[in-house]
């Protein structure tokens, strides 16, 4: 039942997050255990059953179109690990 | 001082018993000296308390205060506080300092109460043992070596340890309830968009849930009645009025039909706890209420729907933390990709790092229909059960956690079965609805929750409920055996 | 073998809203770095957001223009991918249930002929910051600035069959936009942007072949040159047995070709989802209404009524109807002049040309509406002749005031006077008697012809200044009477 090393492998640069090589079969054998247990859902019919993505029926309340937010651009940058120039600095990005 | 509720200190400020410097004093100096032990708090803020204490009492003195003026709380470590450190339980923000506060925060400085710190909690809120913290697992007070329930397991055990007489927590699948449980204090998960989400960090967008957990109903009644609200910058945040919850306490609870779910009482309960909920109903029942047995047929998939749900959500929630504007970045990245890769693989934990990849893969292309969009329909046929159970009864009661306290390290191993701990609470969550826990007896020396369901919008009902059963009960007086010792240090 | 070119556009269009899409940071164009980027759109922990209802009205707008389906009900959805420009790690946008459903606009081609473009939805998205790419030790730059700034995707069904049918869609939704004013439609500012899908069957072919992605196409020429070069690339790859590849692909305009972008190869899987954080938005049929009844007089509309009220022909309505400044502008001369047909030509003449060499848009004319009709007044009424007035526009372009002014200063004004005209024909006739005797010796019917060195001689003689019709009239009259 454990998921497969690609699999694993796959979710994570989806997700971007490093798994090392010595933890990928036990991360695999543990979402394995997580989707045994999802797999219940599997024992229900939901045939016409619409999907729910909010607990309550509530529909959206718009915002009037309006400049309400000040330049903070100082006490933000200040938790940036690198900022230069009012710039965030990221290792080259390239096209 | 430690001892006293909210309630018995919002009498005594007024009646010049004590000054708000005095208990917000004793409790800072208690939580020095005791919380090195119990590892409840990740921050305490003492100046800032004090110069708080000092303006609630002049507000006190001049006539003009507000309910909670002078109360101390304190706050879980998943709200950001204006210029206190918010790390949620993560090595990812050990060093975020919001420039700005939760809407939970602003209600309760302006309600008049008092921040002693931010309380420890479950990495992000992933766990039901407090074991996935950044900084250490919290410690029971009433057995050192059992958990204290998660994730908001550092408010509930700085309760129950009497360093605090309420603290404000979070609610996805439990994360209120089921600590309160396991540490004897009184917690309340309110309706879905009864409190504003702004500021609370985000796990699970469409679950997540502010609340309090205090030592009594009367306390959380008071507490909520600041918290909740509605707030434009959430767009989830309920245009409700707000009632003073604490106003209906008292109302006669005789003909009040409180539903019996045969589903809560299944196998995987233990005996023990299973005997001091019935025994909590059957006190009900003296009190003048209706048990009526109800059946909510899909309580089995709850867990599973959640486990895609919660991690689906969470999955998007959390790609926030890259390294680039704010929190953990790793050291010397070779690239873009490696930034994100190692800044997110060593800013979060193991718990963490499941469910993000449970999340994308439920969501991933050729599994959305079979995961997400599966769960989402059972989460509607989850709500219709509780919809049907409301047509015919009041209020939901039943055990809020199959187990009392279980012992630390002792599920660690086991994810899945860490995630059953909350089979009871999970429900409440996907449907929206409220619901509280309430101590009710206790099992091996551990405590044991009552868990109370309530309609929509329904808290003063629960409320009044749990309240009528404390003032003929004494569960939520007992005290756990660390604060006890401590008190008499 | 003959091919077809198959294209679909996807256009990004920038909404015209002060504010963000989901917070209240200001859109403005051009500010320093990451000084109009609010917690919000930093993507700060436990920060919401709450979406503009000004966005959703230019969306409604659009979507009625286009004659679409507009949705009662839409719903934002999580599109996750990793970027530095992205803060969230997901990008807010609707898919599965779109502000504007299916649609169909007509457009008219150089050739005078016209087709309907189907268009597929639009949808409501927040675009993404901008990544600088000046060397900052090795290093690139964020600017969130744009970050959460409101845009509707525009995507077509693939039912263009040139590019040159790609740009005369791309100028509509142009013009378009602007009508609506939901957007400044400024591609080198990057308010409007396009991807083309491309793909090349046989003449014939039902199934349509294997498409290649052209990103981010800016300008119209750009967008004309690269599906170009694109489809002659699929069509030689297919000629010598290839196939083509799906893929994204880069115009590179210094090189005129197409290129792969190797760095977005990597297969995303962009796990969309309902957005928890927001609501679905439900538009009353009510407010749909009263958006129907607020929109203004639209290009096809404009153009039919210039037809018919001014009497311009179906090609010139259309081309002053591209831009509605141009249109308001067309209508200023018009009405002050009272000669709509000679306003078109100015405009499509002079006007046009000057524009074109100046490199400017019609909202920075050097010359004004009104000044256009003080000079069309001046050769209706007969004080300047249309070749005199090319001289005033000129000259009214360089800033010497309007017409009347530089009519003055230059001396410019016609002379109709007969005493005049007549001295200087008899001038010309008795200086030129080797063209008297063969005009007196010509067929009656090559006569009007040979007139016509007379007339520009009496022009010259009068330094362009002589009213041409009474030059005409006198001078055959005089001609005619040495026969």
């Amino acid at each position: 039942m454990a998921v497969d090393k690609q699999t694993v492998e796959q979710l994570a640069e989806l997700a971007r997050i490093a798994i090392s090589e010595e933890t990928v079969d036990e991360v695999g054998k543990r979402l394995g255990n997580v989707l045994q247990l999802v797999d219940q859902l599997q024992s229900v019919h939901t045939e016409g059953v619409a999907p729910m993505a909010h607990p309550l029926d509530e529909v959206q309340v718009l915002r009037p179109d309006a400049v309400t937010e000040p330049d903070q651009r100082e006490a933000f940058q200040e938790l940036a690990p690198q900022a230069e120039q009012g710039l965030y600095l990221v290792p080259k990005v390239i096209d | 001082m430690h001892q006293l509720t909210i309630a018995e200190i919002i009498r005594g400020l007024r009646e010049r018993e004590f000054s708000s410097v005095e208990i917000t004093r004793q409790l800072l100096t208690r939580i020095e000296q005791l919380d090195g032990d119990l590892n409840s708090f990740i921050t305490t803020t003492p100046e800032q308390a004090l110069q708080q204490a000092g303006a609630a009492d002049q507000r006190l003195a001049a006539g003009d205060a507000p309910l909670l003026c002078g109360v101390p709380i304190a706050h879980k470590d998943i709200f950001c506080t204006h210029g206190v450190r918010t790390s949620c339980g993560s090595k990812m923000l050990d060093n975020f300092v919001p420039p700005y506060d939760a809407h939970v925060v602003e209600q309760l400085q302006a309600a008049g109460a008092v921040s002693l710190g931010k309380t420890n909690m479950d990495e992000f809120a992933m766990g039901s043992s407090n074991e996935t913290s950044f900084y250490g697992p919290v410690k029971n007070p009433w057995n050192p070596e059992h958990v204290p329930g998660g994730s908001s397991g550092g408010s509930a055990a700085a309760v129950a340890a009497q360093l605090v007489p309420g603290a404000t927590a979070t609610d996805t699948g439990g994360s209120i309830r089921q600590p309160a449980a396991l540490t004897g204090t009184t917690g309340l998960k309110p309706t879905y968009g009864r409190v504003s989400r702004w500021g609370m960090i985000a796990f699970a967008s469409s679950l997540d849930q502010g609340g309090p957990i205090a030592r009594t109903a009367e306390d959380v009644a008071h507490l909520l009645t600041a918290m909740a609200g509605h707030d434009r910058r959430d767009s989830t945040s309920l245009d409700r009025p707000v009632p003073d919850f604490a106003a209906s306490l008292n109302d006669d609870i005789r003909g009040l039909r409180i539903g019996v779910p045969k589903e809560y009482f299944s196998e995987g309960l233990n005996a023990e706890a299973a005997a001091r909920v019935q025994d909590a109903l059957k006190e009900y029942e003296r009190l003048g209420a209706q048990l009526v047995e109800i059946s909510l047929p899909h309580t089995h998939l709850a867990v599973p729907a959640y486990y895609v749900i919660a991690p689906a959500e969470a999955s998007a929630n959390l790609s926030r933390f890259d390294g680039v504007r704010y929190g953990y970045r790793c050291e010397n990245p070779a690239d873009l990709r490696d930034l994100y890769m190692r800044s997110r693989g060593e800013g979060f934990g193991e718990e963490v790092k499941r469910r993000i990849l449970v999340g994308a893969y439920a969501l991933s292309a050729g599994y959305y229909d079979a995961y997400y969009n599966k769960a989402q329909q059972v989460r509607r046929l989850i709500k219709q059960d509780f919809v049907q159970a409301f047509e015919q009864v009041d209020v939901v009661m039943g055990p809020t956690a199959p187990n009392p306290a279980f012992r630390l390290n002792e599920k660690t191993d086991d994810p899945v079965a860490m995630y059953l701990e909350d089979i009871y609470t999970i429900s409440a969550n996907l449907a929206g609805l409220p619901a509280m826990s309430l101590p009710c007896g206790q099992a091996g020396g551990l405590p044991v929750g009552l868990q109370i369901i309530g309609n929509y919008l329904d808290e003063g009902r629960m409320l009044n409920a749990a309240h009528q059963f404390q003032q003929a009960t004494d569960w939520h007086r007992a005290t756990a055996p660390f604060a006890q010792a401590a008190g008499e240090q | 073998m003959e091919w077809e070119v198959v294209i679909g556009l996807e256009v990004h269009v920038q909404l015209a809203t002060e504010s963000k899409l989901f917070s209240g940071a200001s859109t403005r164009f051009g500010a320093a770095p990451n000084t109009q980027a609010c917690a919000i759109d930093l993507a700060m922990p436990g920060t919401l957001p709450v979406p503009n209802k000004e966005a959703f009205r230019h969306a409604v707008m659009f979507g009625l223009a286009m004659n679409a389906e507009i949705g009662r009900r839409s719903v934002f959805e999580r599109k996750n991918y990793f970027y530095p420009d992205l803060p969230k790690g997901y990008q807010t946008t609707q898919l599965a249930e779109p502000i504007v459903g299916p649609g169909e606009i007509e457009i008219h081609l150089e050739d005078g002929s016209s087709r309907k473009v189907r268009l597929h939805h639009a949808h409501l998205e927040e675009d993404a910051g901008k990544s600088l790419h000046e060397d900052f030790h090795g290093m690139s730059g964020i600017d969130l600035n744009r970050a959460g700034t409101p845009l509707i995707e525009i995507v077509s069904e693939p039912d263009l069959r040139s590019a040159a049918e790609a740009v005369a869609y791309l100028k509509k939704l142009h013009s378009i936009v602007t009508y609506l004013g939901i957007s400044d439609g400024d591609m080198s500012q990057g308010s409007m942007r396009c991807d083309a899908n491309v793909s090349v069957r046989l003449k014939g072919e039902k199934e349509l072949g294997t498409r290649t992605e052209i990103k981010n196409v800016n300008s119209f020429r750009f967008v004309e040159r690269a599906i170009k070069v694109e489809a002659e690339r699929q069509i030689d790859l297919l000629e010598d047995g290839g196939t083509v590849t799906q893929e994204t692909r880069l115009y590179d305009a210094d090189k005129n070709e197409t290129r792969s972008m190797r760095s977005k190869e990597v297969a995303n899987d962009y796990r969309y989802f309902p957005c928890p954080d927001l609501l679905p938005v439900e538009l009353s049929e009510d407010y749909i209404e009263q958006l129907r009844g607020e929109l203004p007089e639209l290009p096809d509309a404009k153009s039919a009524r210039f037809a018919s009220e001014y009497g311009l022909s179906a090609y010139d309505a259309d081309q002053l109807t591209q831009e509605r400044v141009l249109a308001d502008y067309f209508e200023t001369v018009a009405g002050k002049s009272g000669e709509p047909k000679l306003a078109a030509n100015w405009m499509m003449g002079e006007l046009a040309a000057l524009l074109n060499r100046e490199e400017k848009s019609i909202d920075q004319s050097p010359v004004s509406a009104e000044q256009l009709a003080g000079l069309i007044a001046r050769i209706v009424d007969g004080t300047i002749s249309s070749k005199i007035a090319k001289q005033v526009f000129e000259a009214m372009a360089n800033g010497e005031g309007d017409a009347d002014t530089v009519i003055e200063q230059r001396g410019l004004k016609q002379v109709s006077d007969t005493g005049a005209i007549e001295q200087m024909i008899d001038e010309v006739i008795a200086g030129s008697a080797k063209q008297v005797e063969n005009y007196r010796n010509a067929d009656e019917a090559k006569r009007p012809k040979m007139m016509g060195y007379f007339v520009g001689q009496v022009m010259k003689a009068s330094k362009g200044q002589a009213n041409p019709q009474m030059i005409n009239k006198i001078l055959k009259d005089k001609l005619d009477a040495l026969l």
